[in-house]
């Protein structure tokens, strides 16, 4: 079983900016844990000649020319903003 | 941003001399970290304008703002700049390059990642050399990368103080725009090298059009990282980094302040703290990071929104051909007819082939290296508007002509159509006979200061000299004139 400890959960949720109770942190223990867990799953093969994968597919060099576009209007822009000022979005203090 | 996988360990630094050391046993080693943003139309993964001035939050769209569900999709020209740059700093250009989400969360970035590039740029280990008055210093080039911008955060508060901030107002304009960052290795060992440095990276940035890079309007940033070692050692002892820096003449005091502060307190026995030190809070950055956190808490990992990119050998040979000779290789061959001074001005100027069109005129190297770095620059006169030829005419009558008339042309040396002609044909005064009546007059209606001057207030020369070149209109040759001045008094 692979093991997270409480303080890693803390850890992540303060880069998150995530607030969370003693309760969610045991939670999020064992879900982390599990999922560790699945992933480390991959270890138990031998992939010492597989050179790292950055993407599942066998393609490169998606890209598009550098022609504009048109922009979204601002009152999509905004449409979910939990806040506004003017134009800008407003949020707590950074 | 600093990613940390670059080399830490110090190359070998070609001539770098310890001019500003302070005390001779210590050595500066000075790394640089610089952002450029691309002029490009569009942004960096989507195809929302890229540019200033518009209303707040007008240029974005749903990839920018990171609605759910959208997806980036690469700048090709981006990339193709990006590879130039890497080609002008002879570094390798990946076979394969890959991007990486850095992951934060602060308000400038809606997505909680930036796309940057870690451990597979697209150009690695290249360097810049830098002419200096003893030849040249080979700064290395550990990475040059291709990443996203951020938005701009406006913080507000009754006070208008950053602290205390009661709201974060954020502009996401800016947000996705293509930046390029360059990582130098620790091969800088005095300020003046690292001005230079900035001076003609800044030039080669602007020379391939890539970018404005003007540090006033934030499109060109950069970072210093400092500290100081026993001289002959290689250890890297803690460094501080010194941050929004906006002059290349402001950064080089402060970073001989900060050496000098890091000498005092080792001197004193004591231990540098490792900080970052701000120097320019209207242009400041919004740290994503608060200080104890770690480069580890980016959880760098392979975006999976994209593929890799392979440049393939037809595009580099074609971004190859396309170089022109850069400006340090300028600075070092035209200091073979001037001071090295002189080259360097003209060169990161961006002077110098104005001067060599001048020179091939026929107009004298010097002479017309003095006209532009001087009353040129002064007048404020595109070096692209300018007809090599009507202005080397000028450069070479500037002694026989008048001075208003030489500064009068000048200020209209860019216009269209603009003939050198009219100019020439007023000649300066130089005949005595003409001038001598004049001399004496001016001399007679001041009697109070002829003889103080010849009392010995030799300083009073110049008054007199004034006189006469005002009433003369400034048509009077100076040299003749002081010349009879002294032998009339």
């Amino acid at each position: 079983m692979a093991r997270i400890t409480r303080d890693e959960v803390l850890h992540v949720a303060r880069l998150a900016r995530i607030e969370l109770s003693d309760d969610e942190v045991a939670k999020f223990q064992e879900q982390l844990a599990n999922i560790l867990e699945a992933v480390s799953k991959v270890s138990e093969l031998d992939l010492s000649d597989v050179p790292p994968t950055a993407h599942p597919l066998e393609i490169a060099n998606a890209w598009a020319e550098d022609v504009p576009r048109d922009c979204l209007p601002l009152d999509e822009v905004f449409a979910n903003a939990p806040d506004r000022d003017g134009d800008y979005f407003r949020t707590p203090p950074a | 941003m600093t990613t940390g996988v670059g080399s830490t360990e110090p190359e070998k630094s070609g001539g770098a001399d310890l001019r500003g050391a302070g005390a001779g046993s210590w050595e500066p080693v000075i790394g640089l970290e610089i952002h450029v943003q691309l002029k490009t139309e569009t942004k960096m993964f989507c195809r929302c304008r890229n540019g200033f001035g518009g209303e707040p939050n007008s240029q974005t769209c749903p990839v920018c703002l990171a609605f759910p569900g959208a997806l980036p999709v690469p700048n090709r020209r981006a990339i193709e700049e990006t590879i130039k740059l890497g080609l002008a700093l002879d570094c390798t250009i990946a076979e394969r390059a890959v991007f990486h989400r850095k992951n934060y969360f602060y308000p400038d970035n809606p997505k909680a990642y930036q796309i940057s590039q870690y451990d597979e740029p697209l150009c690695a280990r290249g360097h810049l050399d830098v002419p200096t008055e003893h030849g040249v210093t080979r700064i290395g080039i550990t990475r040059a990368h291709l990443e996203e911008d951020a938005a701009k955060n406006v913080h507000v508060a009754a006070s208008g103080r950053i602290h205390g901030a009661t709201a974060t107002l954020v502009d996401f304009n800016r947000c996705g725009t293509p930046l390029v960052e360059i990582v130098t290795e620790p091969d800088i060992h005095d300020a003046e090298t690292a001005k230079r440095f900035l001076q003609l990276l800044r030039q080669t940035v602007v020379e391939l059009e890539l970018s404005d890079a003007e540090l006033e309007h934030g499109s060109m940033r950069f970072d210093v990282n400092v500290s100081v070692r026993p001289a002959g050692s290689d250890e890297l002892r803690t460094r501080t980094e010194l941050k929004n820096m906006n002059s290349f003449s402001f950064a080089a005091k402060g970073i001989e302040r900060e050496i000098a502060r890091q000498i005092r307190i080792y001197e004193d026995g004591g231990v540098v703290e490792q900080e970052t030190l701000h120097f320019d809070p209207a242009h400041e950055e919004s740290p994503p990071l608060r200080s104890k956190e770690e480069a580890q808490d980016y959880r760098y990992f392979p975006e999976p929104d994209l593929v890799p990119v392979e440049p393939g050998k037809d595009l580099v040979d074609r971004l190859r051909a396309t170089l022109q000779v850069l400006p340090g290789a300028r600075i070092t061959r035209i200091a073979e007819t001037l001071s090295f001074y002189d080259a360097d001005v003209l060169v990161t100027g961006g002077l110098d082939r104005l001067w060599t069109s001048l020179v091939d005129a026929g107009a004298d190297p010097k002479e017309a290296a003095n006209v532009l770095a001087n009353q040129f620059v002064a007048a404020g006169i595109d070096p692209g508007t300018v007809d090599a030829g009507e202005l080397a005419k000028l450069v070479s009558a500037r002694a026989e002509i008048p001075r208003a008339a030489f500064d009068e042309a000048l200020a209209k040396v860019g216009e269209r159509g603009f003939s050198a002609d009219p100019y020439l044909e007023q000649k300066v005064v130089a005949d005595t006979a003409e001038l001598d009546p004049i001399i004496q007059r001016i001399i007679d209606a001041n009697p109070a200061q002829a003889e103080q001057y010849r009392s010995g207030k030799e300083g009073l020369l110049g008054f007199f000299v004034g006189r006469v070149m005002k009433e003369t209109g400034g048509s009077a040759d100076p040299r003749v004139v002081n010349e009879r001045v002294r032998a009339l008094l």
